[in-house]
């Protein structure tokens, strides 16, 4: 499997955040997207997963579902962690498996893998930031798919939150997957970068 | 004991387990004696026997509006001192008085139907105790859309407190929006002296109905710190899991 | 279809819990109408003329002021991202939202009716009628008013901007809801023909509502 965009632009706001960038990903691989503030690393992920309008270029997924749009085969893990506080834990997540149309049922080896099992019951509003990020990252292992777009996905965790969630990709890149990531911190993992806007 | 004392919630909690049972127990004693006697007073010469759901309905309307004085105390100790057991005092009291406020609505157009023939007339009194019932439904929403129990206190205490203010601006101009569109042509209770028959159960009934309000606010009082407690253990348990 | 039936679980059980919003329709519909006798008097024959005008009213108001949160909260807390994202089509999963929107916040509306029509003097055909209207007729206004949540978040203004946009769409709604109301008590037009035209308006903005919503919501994504 082998993602590419080509020759993209990306207008926000009336501005150009960045355009003729060209990025690839291969199946098994990781790619870290770097640049100083306000390049566009965001904008990028966002671009990929179908929430921005393209202003030009064009961006294909070899390899994948035929029926299905670039969108619908990946994970989009942004700032905001999608959740509510007023549902418990394992809510949270069965609902994200539901909608998005996860596989196997059960959500406690995809809570246990992020070390938030023994809270499953409570409302997520206890969680504090680090815990609310990690039941994030258990929505995407409670759902198969092989695209991982990334936005700065271990600024809220700790040390050991960090290398179990470098084990998770680790698992999903040997399962074929492929990551992009947008990050200023290691993530722990073997990558290969691309830089984006300017030397900084 | 003082009142310092009682600011502890787990010796709240000791007192009201044994203060509990003695309180159900005379609540339904009263109450009996207080139905027994509403129930061989003498049928009113205009009203019939009719006369007689205001045994239940001025107790309820006088516990309206007992309860919101205590809601406005609770206030105060929730602004002023800080009192750790104030914010549960006046959150559990909330749905009591209006549980007791709607009683006193529905008893009240149970009577009506009868005396006007509709069950509702925009009545000065029936209309000042809807829109207290509509102002406890205010603050029980208030209490139930902040997660955070201290936060939400304030901003009821608050609340609770404004609207003491305005409950006699509101029943004044109400009485007054009433006078002016409609001459007083219904049948009205308390408009001549009461006869020592109706009285003294009425009374009675008074004081078994404030009783009610005690018991269960006690027992309101300690669920809510239970539950307090095991919001507290659960987050505890939330932040122990992350170490 | 389990995607569809986990959105509407989901929002139902978020609307019902702390912080949730639908209990407080009902509340805002018990004040407006209770707020209006004192503004025409409490004469009882006026009342119970204008009563089916004032529910309606107010199930109007309840119903579209308690719109506003529908998109923007998913939108703010990052879930709509993953919702357009999704395998399920945009516009039936906005159709999913605001039929959980309609079973917290409409259908409870329906249900307050015959207390408030008690209120207003109403008798048991009228209160009947007024409520059979409202149940025809509150989906066609959250079904529209889901319009203007959706351009809340485009236009990242939520609240009266919503209403100024919303209200004129619910006119013919109100319209036949009312006129349907005032047949069934004491018109001389039938009961069924603005009856019809209600169902047929809310049958429409079933249609019109989700795929307007989900236009400007894909467009207006950032």
């Amino acid at each position: 499997m082998r993602l590419s965009g080509n020759g993209l632009r990306c207008v926000r706001g009336g501005r150009e955040v960045f355009s003729g960038l060209d990025v690839t990903a291969e199946s098994g691989h990781a790619v870290a997207i770097v640049g100083p503030n306000g390049a566009g690393k965001t904008s990028l992920l966002r671009l990929l997963a179908g929430l921005l309008a393209m202003a030009g270029g064009s961006i294909g997924l070899e390899g994948g579902d035929p029926e299905l749009t670039l969108p619908e085969q990946a994970h989009y893990l942004g700032h905001r962690d999608a959740l509510k506080p007023a549902l418990t834990v394992s809510e949270n997540l069965s609902f994200w498996r539901n909608f998005l149309g996860g596989g196997k049922p059960g959500e406690s080896d995809a809570l246990a893998a992020v070390g938030l099992d023994r809270v499953a019951h409570l409302p997520a509003a206890y969680l504090s930031a680090g815990q609310r990020r990690r039941l994030s990252i258990a929505r995407l292992l409670a759902v198969k798919r092989p695209v991982w777009l990334l936005d700065e996905p271990t600024s809220a965790l700790d040390i050991t939150g960090q290398a179990a969630f470098a084990a998770i990709m680790t698992g999903h890149l040997a399962g074929g997957g492929i990551i992009l990531a947008a990050t200023h911190t290691p993530l722990g993992i073997a990558v290969q970068e691309l830089r984006i806007g300017g030397a900084a | 004991m003082t009142l310092i004392d009682l600011a502890n919630p787990s010796r709240f909690l000791t007192l009201a387990g044994r203060i509990l049972p003695w309180l159900v127990a005379v609540t339904a004693l009263v109450l009996a004696i207080g139905l027994y006697q509403s129930a061989i007073a003498p049928d009113d010469y205009q009203q019939g026997a009719t006369v007689k759901i205001m045994f239940i309905h001025v107790p309820n309307a006088w516990l309206s509006m007992f309860v919101w004085g205590v809601m406005s105390v609770a206030a105060l100790g929730t602004l002023v001192w800080r009192h750790p057991l104030a914010d549960v005092a006046a959150k559990t009291a909330a749905p009591i008085g209006a549980a007791f406020t709607f009683l006193a609505l529905l008893t009240g157009s149970l009577w009506g139907r009868p005396m006007w023939g509709t069950y509702w007339e925009w009545d000065a009194r029936l209309t000042s105790v809807l829109i207290l019932f509509l102002m406890y439904l205010g603050l029980m929403a208030l209490w139930r859309a902040v997660e955070d129990p201290s936060r939400a206190a304030r901003a009821a205490a608050v609340l609770t407190l404004v609207g003491s203010v305005n409950i006699p601006i509101i029943k004044f101009s109400v009485d007054w929006w009433n006078t002016l569109h409609q001459p007083a042509s219904v049948v009205r209770m308390g408009g001549s002296t009461l006869d020592r028959a109706f009285l003294i159960p009425l009374l009675v009934m008074a004081i078994g109905f404030t009783l009610l309000f005690l018991t269960l606010h006690i027992a309101a009082m300690r669920n809510e710190i239970l539950r307090r407690r095991v919001r507290t253990l659960q987050m505890l348990q939330a932040s122990k899991s992350a170490a | 279809m389990t995607a569809l039936a986990a959105l509407i679980r989901r929002d139902v059980r978020v609307a019902l819990r702390v912080g949730g919003g639908a209990l407080i329709g009902v509340l805002f519909f018990l004040i407006v109408v209770v707020l209006m006798p004192f503004a025409v008097g409490p004469d009882l024959a006026l009342l119970k003329k204008l009563g089916p005008a004032i529910l309606w009213l107010g199930a109007l108001l309840a119903s579209l002021l308690t719109l506003d949160r529908l998109f923007t909260a998913d939108h703010e807390d990052g879930s709509l991202d993953l919702i357009v994202m999704g395998r399920t089509p945009l516009e039936l999963a906005c159709a999913a939202k605001a039929l959980a929107h309609w079973l917290a916040v409409g259908l409870p509306l329906v249900a307050a009716t015959p207390i408030l029509g008690l209120l207003l003097n109403l008798d048991a055909i009228a209160t009947g009628a007024v409520a059979l209207t409202l149940l025809a007729g509150t989906p066609a206004l959250t079904f529209t008013g889901m319009i203007g949540a959706a351009l809340a978040v485009v236009l990242r203004r939520g609240g009266l901007l919503l209403s100024v946009l919303v209200l004129p769409l619910s006119i013919p709604v109100l319209i036949f809801g009312v006129a349907a109301s005032n047949a069934a008590v004491s018109g001389p037009s039938p009961f069924g023909t603005p009856f019809s035209i209600l169902c047929a308006l809310s049958l429409a903005s079933l249609v019109i509502g989700p795929f307007a919503a989900a236009a400007s919501l894909r467009h207006g994504l950032d």
